[in-house]
């Protein structure tokens, strides 16, 4: 199973459990903060009397996984984005190109590292809950299997389709995530980015680093090939200008011919 | 040279020496602060703008800007056109140092450099970062092994020079792909973002731009640096030289140019150009003023064959290259992030005082080693032979 949350906007009564449950579980400095940090991985936020949660999508094909030059996140076949710190270099390309905006970075440390969701991978690994979804007293976030997650959003989509906007978010952005949201008003007006492209980002670098290999071995090629031209010409040129230099190539092109006609012997012969 | 310029060349020196060593102070006072209070506490940057001029300038342009090394290198070596023999020593000592530049700068800008070995041993080939720093690690060592010939010279030590001079071609061929690849993934860093990235600026092409522009701008650098060392250490300028360098210039600008304004029909930016807001404004700044102005000039045999001309012309080029970098990193992503990023003073004391370092750097180098071949020694070497170093 590849696991996943149901957030339904629907159901959130804006408590702010799931972020006291967060900061508990993954032993997070208190303040509780406005917005996601490096030190608060989840919020819920009111926006017009709509609550919407912020923390990691867990995309199916992370942008963070593919642009982080040490491998330090890493998409887990349990469904869960994770992250190394120790090996970690502090480039913030992830905090750069993520389309959610959500990895963050320690800016007051002198040591920094990351700070983003990991979808409480141990407790996953255990079979567990997240603990925001376990300490959530509506409901509103659900954990499971995505697949499932999805049917069940679909479903409560065609129960109450005055309920609900007809689009569950994270079937298809960026490629599709593991966190799955429902909501009653359109999502740009939780601040979700809408818009964004279906295909996973990551395609549109490994449409370029896939032929680097290709590409190395054809461009050297042909340098080599314009260095021998040019070299060639040159020794042409001062050829015609002095006297030709002893050819080295005499002797060895005899001894090539002379390996060659023992070669097509040997063959002859067996 | 005659007395009287050399001693205005010392007055000069030292008029700048002193303004250098007020920058080096600065950029050390900021290093401390940079290293015991972190990122935040010097820079502007934030989770909204996580990249600031530590790369869209020191990085972006401190890399472009060294291009002239791997275009002169091939032009000399592949392509065989010895004449740019002369050039060829300084423009590998600027695109060395502009490699030593950035290597320093991302240890100001990564969160945690000591860990910048990482990359040798936790591979991601998907990451263009990846590339990204096997490309500077790479080049920065063949840039390093061009230069040798010089250091080699100077300490007369035969041996290795000649074995150098021998791996001559495998370096340059080896240099171009890694610059090619470096340049060109410095534009790819920005593929993965075309919701942030503004379409005045994002394109698939992108990694073709940043190698067009990158040579340009190498070009330039090179034609403004033999300026600067005619004003510094009074030699003379090869205008022979670097008329046909600018003319190099003219083409590859145009060709970028008209690549860039094909990409913008095609996406429709150009009808925004009509009634240009932020991001419009200074896309025409950057497209007006460091592409189409510098074409338009140096495209006359008058303009090119003068001093004040040329040397214009390759000045607006790297301007407008630089303009390119800061819009891609930061005029261009400034929507998406929702804020305005401006750097912090202290932000700009460390790429300033960087550059001054580096130019210093040469100074020291011109003065010690022997980058400039004077024409004046022709028994050095016989006029068939192969060159002598890179």
């Amino acid at each position: 199973m590849s696991a996943g949350l149901l957030f339904d906007s629907t159901k959130c009564i804006g408590c702010g459990a799931c972020s006291a449950g967060c900061k508990e579980q993954n032993e997070l400095p208190l303040p509780i903060e406005e917005k996601p940090t490096a030190y608060t991985w989840t919020v819920v936020e009111n926006r017009d009397g709509a609550f919407i949660r912020r923390l990691c999508m867990h995309c199916l094909e992370p942008t963070c996984v593919s642009v982080c030059p040490v491998g330090a996140l890493q998409k887990t076949k349990d469904g869960p984005v994770i992250y190394d710190s120790t090996k970690c270099i502090g480039c913030r390309y992830c905090i750069m190109a993520c389309p959610f905006g959500v990895p963050k970075y320690q800016w007051d440390r002198v040591v920094p590292v990351v700070g983003k969701c990991i979808l409480c991978h141990d407790r996953v690994k255990a079979g567990l809950a997240t603990a925001c979804a376990a300490v959530c007293p509506t409901g509103a976030t659900l954990f499971g299997d995505r697949d499932a997650l999805l049917r069940e959003a679909r479903s409560r989509i065609a129960r109450e389709p005055e309920r609900y906007v007809d689009h569950v978010y994270g079937v298809e952005e960026a490629g599709g995530t593991s966190v799955l949201m429902l909501a009653g008003v359109p999502f740009e007006r939780l601040g979700l980015k809408t818009g964004l492209p279906r295909q996973p980002l990551p395609l549109l670098t490994w449409q370029v680093m896939s032929r680097i290999p290709d590409f190395v071995l054809v461009f050297g090629t042909f340098l080599l090939g314009i260095h021998w031209i040019t070299r060639r010409r040159e020794a042409v040129r001062l050829g015609e200008a002095t006297p030709p230099p002893a050819p080295p190539s005499g002797p060895r092109r005899g001894r090539l011919r002379s390996l060659l006609r023992r070669l097509l012997a040997g063959r002859g012969a067996s | 040279m005659s007395a009287l310029p050399a001693r205005l060349t010392r007055l000069r020196i030292g008029f700048w020496s002193a303004i250098c060593a007020v920058l080096v102070l600065l950029l050390l006072g900021v290093t401390v602060m940079r290293f015991t209070r972190g990122l935040g506490a010097v820079t502007h940057l934030s989770d909204s703008f996580p990249w600031g001029i530590w790369i869209g300038f020191d990085i972006l342009c401190g890399v472009g800007l060294a291009a002239g090394a791997f275009t002169l290198t091939a032009t000399v070596h592949l392509f065989n056109i010895e004449r740019f023999e002369p050039i060829v020593r300084p423009t590998v000592l600027t695109g060395f140092l502009g490699y030593l530049f950035v290597i320093v700068a991302l240890m100001f800008d990564l969160g945690q450099p000591w860990r910048i070995w990482h990359a040798l041993i936790f591979w991601n080939p998907h990451s263009v970062m990846f590339e990204v720093a096997w490309c500077v690690m790479l080049y920065t060592a063949v840039l390093a092994l061009e230069f040798s010939p010089v250091v080699l010279e100077k300490l007369r030590l035969e041996r290795p020079r000649r074995l150098i001079r021998a791996l001559t071609t495998p370096l340059v061929v080896l240099g171009v792909l890694l610059s090619t690849l470096h340049q060109s993934s410095l534009g790819s860093l920005y593929l993965i973002v075309p919701e942030k990235l503004h379409p005045l600026w994002y394109s698939p092409f992108l990694p073709l731009f940043f190698f067009t522009s990158a040579i340009g701008a190498g070009i330039g650098m090179t034609i403004i640096e033999s300026y600067l060392s005619e004003r510094a250490f009074g030699r003379r300028l090869e205008l022979d030289l670097l008329e046909p360098l600018a003319r190099a210039m003219v083409v590859v600008l145009g060709v970028y140019g008209l690549l860039r304004l094909i990409v913008l029909r095609g996406n429709g930016a150009l009808a925004g150009l009509l009634h240009p807001g932020y991001e419009g404004r200074m896309f025409l700044l950057e497209f007006g003023l460091g592409v189409v102005l510098p074409v338009l000039l140096l495209s006359f045999d008058r303009v090119r064959s003068s001093r004040q001309g040329l040397v214009t012309g390759a000045f607006l080029a790297v301007l407008g290259f630089v303009m390119n970098r800061l819009n891609v990193s930061v005029t261009g992503m400034e929507g998406a992030a929702g804020t305005r990023y401006i750097p912090s003073w202290m932000e700009v004391s460390v790429s300033v005082g960087l550059v001054a370092v580096g130019m210093a750097a040469f100074a020291l180098a011109v003065r010690y080693l022997p980058i400039f071949l004077e024409p004046a020694l022709p028994e050095e070497e016989p006029a068939g032979e192969p060159s002598p170093g890179i």
